[in-house]
């Protein structure tokens, strides 16, 4: 895995850090963004990591681009002797699957979708070879997800399945993006998932909704008044198949600021996870449960 | 002290110059999308040049003073008037308590920068006055201006009357626009002969242009180099694994249409890009209308930065003016 460094315009630099999508190009982005903020280069506005990339923005008046080059060229070298271990959070995200509103919106915007015949959640299932609506809720919600990137707009997580590349959910965007999509429905494109955190267009396939709020640019609800956006590169997700009654008074709970999203601090070893898988998102549930 | 808005033009939002920080987790910069002209109108009211200003596009708003105040607008060729009496652009003037401020049709142009003694001042959230209208973030209540509102303004010396920037000093759009870029990101994902025609097409802005990005139509679609796609980038040539897009940064979904990224610009995706058009000329791009045309120059890094200290020294003129 060789990065490529891309100079974007004279304020940026875009580094790939590898074509193809993958826990360890992940890894590259987030410990060598996060050596690049320790080092507190002046100049730099902005640090992005991205799902195999990264970005930096910097001030040219401050620091001329080619030296800006060289010293993330440094950073690289060091950062990726580093072991592949985290200090993150694990994050329960109650889902309801084949809700009203994504089902409303999927049916209005039908023509644009590679097969109009079926859902969202039909089709997918049946590309990935799985049993139909239950054995797709099954697998998308029996293992968690990497946060792997945070933007698009503001707060929405790009989501990477915690399982080998053979049981790793694929499914193309429609084919011509959506005008609209309702607000925090759990979506799917490539192999990525995310959660709309605003209301607004959108390509990704369509497969439930959260009652749990992302962003609250107000922040007013409990668990975002600190900040107002949830989520950060890095974090796990466990998604919960909830019913309709559960959703109907989450929201109620959320409405009244009484509602605590199920949130535990872990540490995450890539190397100790890639020996074993389910073995190890066994003990990450039991972190999230407690046990 | 505030002004009220009577009407409230197409889209008028409040805007400085940003809001810096935030674009890792999708939340962008914000802020004028002419920022030479935002503070130039900053500069002849006598405000700091960062404050905030409203932003028209293509049609000013109706505004009511309920104090004395000193004004500016800056940008656009949309001429203002103040109970009807024109009044020059580029150049302060009074407004005086119950007065109105209204502006006459676009002459020239997109975005009009209305300062006003003391600027605009809606609360700061995260360190900025701009508006980001998706995320409701920001701004007056985190959306454009409606008729009945009430913008609260600053306390601020009001400069004198008749402060002008000279005409040759004024920027705006000549046509055809020349969008200088850098080359880069995944350029080489189209071939040789595509990279040959899309600096020699001149291509029209498309009525989809706004503050986040502006799109661009009638050159030739661009041929791809031929790959197997990676995993996870989707199976469309012009897919990559979703990345993060640089401000000004130029993708071209189905390799049709290019989008250039501004200040309100999604912070990634999975769309490759071509290339960045450089700092010097993002503001250029606020003041193109739709159906104008530019063509798109290529540029060293060496070359934008030269444009950037060239722009620099033309503000240091101006205040030195001033």
């Amino acid at each position: 895995m060789k990065s490529r460094y891309s100079f974007g315009g004279d304020e940026h630099i875009f580094v790939e850090c590898d074509e193809a999508m993958s826990l360890e190009a992940f890894f590259k982005s987030l410990s060598v963004t996060n050596a690049v903020k320790k080092a507190r280069i002046k100049g730099v506005t902005e640090i992005c990591p991205a799902n195999a990339s990264y970005q930096i923005k910097f001030n040219p008046d401050v620091i001329k681009p080619a030296d800006m080059l060289k010293e993330l060229k440094a950073i690289e070298r060091d950062a990726s002797k580093g072991k592949h271990t985290l200090k993150t959070r694990i994050i329960e995200i109650p889902v309801l699957y084949n809700d009203p509103w994504t089902h409303e919106t999927l049916m209005r915007f039908r023509e644009r979708h590679q097969d109009p015949k079926s859902t969202d959640i039909e089709y997918t299932a049946r590309i990935n070879n799985l049993d139909g609506v239950d054995g797709f809720i099954k697998a998308h919600s029996g293992a968690p997800w990497f946060v792997s990137m945070v933007g698009f707009v503001a707060g929405l997580p790009f989501l990477y399945q915690m399982v080998d590349r053979q049981r790793q959910i694929q499914s193309p965007k429609y084919l011509r993006p959506r005008t609209d999509t309702p607000k925090l429905t759990v979506g799917h494109g490539g192999c990525f998932g995310c959660i709309y955190s605003v209301r607004g267009a959108g390509g990704y396939q369509m497969f439930g909704i959260t009652p749990m709020p992302i962003y609250d640019p107000n922040q007013k609800i409990k668990y975002l008044r600190d900040f107002m956006c949830l989520f950060k590169p890095g974090d796990i997700v466990k998604w919960k198949p909830i019913d309709r009654a559960e959703y109907d008074e989450t929201v109620a709970a959320v409405d009244k600021g009484k509602f605590t999203p199920k949130m535990r601090d872990v540490s995450f070893s890539l190397d100790e996870f890639r020996k074993d898988m389910d073995g190890y998102n066994a003990k990450l549930m039991g972190a999230l449960n407690g046990r | 002290m505030a002004v009220n808005v009577v009407k409230p033009g197409l889209s008028t939002t409040v805007q400085d110059l940003g809001r810096p920080g935030y674009y890792h987790i999708g939340i962008p910069l914000s802020g004028g999308m002419d920022r030479f002209a935002l503070r130039c109108a900053n500069l002849l009211v006598g405000n700091k040049e960062d404050a905030a200003v409203l932003e028209a596009v293509f049609m000013g708003p109706e505004l009511k003073f309920t104090e004395d105040a000193t004004v500016a607008v800056t940008g656009a060729e949309l001429p203002p008037k103040v109970d009807g009496e024109p009044k020059p652009l580029w150049t302060s003037f009074k407004v005086k308590k119950g007065q109105t401020l209204s502006f006459d049709f676009l002459k020239k142009g997109a975005r009009a920068y209305i300062a006003v003694s003391g600027g605009i001042d809606v609360p700061v959230v995260l360190g900025s006055r701009s508006t980001y209208t998706l995320g409701a973030l920001g701004g007056f209540k985190g959306r454009k201006l409606e008729a009945g509102d009430k913008l609260p303004t600053g306390k601020g010396r009001a400069a004198k009357e008749g402060r002008t920037i000279p005409e040759k000093l004024r920027r705006g759009p000549s046509a055809p626009a020349e969008l200088r870029m850098v080359p880069g990101l995944y350029w080489h994902r189209i071939t040789t002969e595509a990279g040959k025609h899309f600096f020699a097409d001149t291509w029209k802005v498309a009525p989809e242009a706004d503050r986040i990005g502006y799109r661009f139509r009638g050159g030739k679609a661009l041929e791809f180099v031929p790959r197997e796609q990676p995993f996870g980038a989707g199976s469309d040539p012009s897919n990559i694994v979703d990345a993060c897009y640089p401000y000004g940064s130029i993708q071209v979904p189905g390799g049709t249409e290019p989008i250039v990224l501004h200040r309100d610009a999604v912070s990634g995706g999975g769309y490759f890009m071509v290339g960045t058009v450089i700092s010097a000329d993002m503001d250029l791009i606020g003041q193109l209308q739709p159906h104008s045309q530019a063509r798109f120059v290529e540029v060293t890094v060496a070359q934008a930065l030269k444009a950037r200290k060239d722009r620099a020294r033309l503000l240091d003129k101006i205040r030195d003016i001033l």
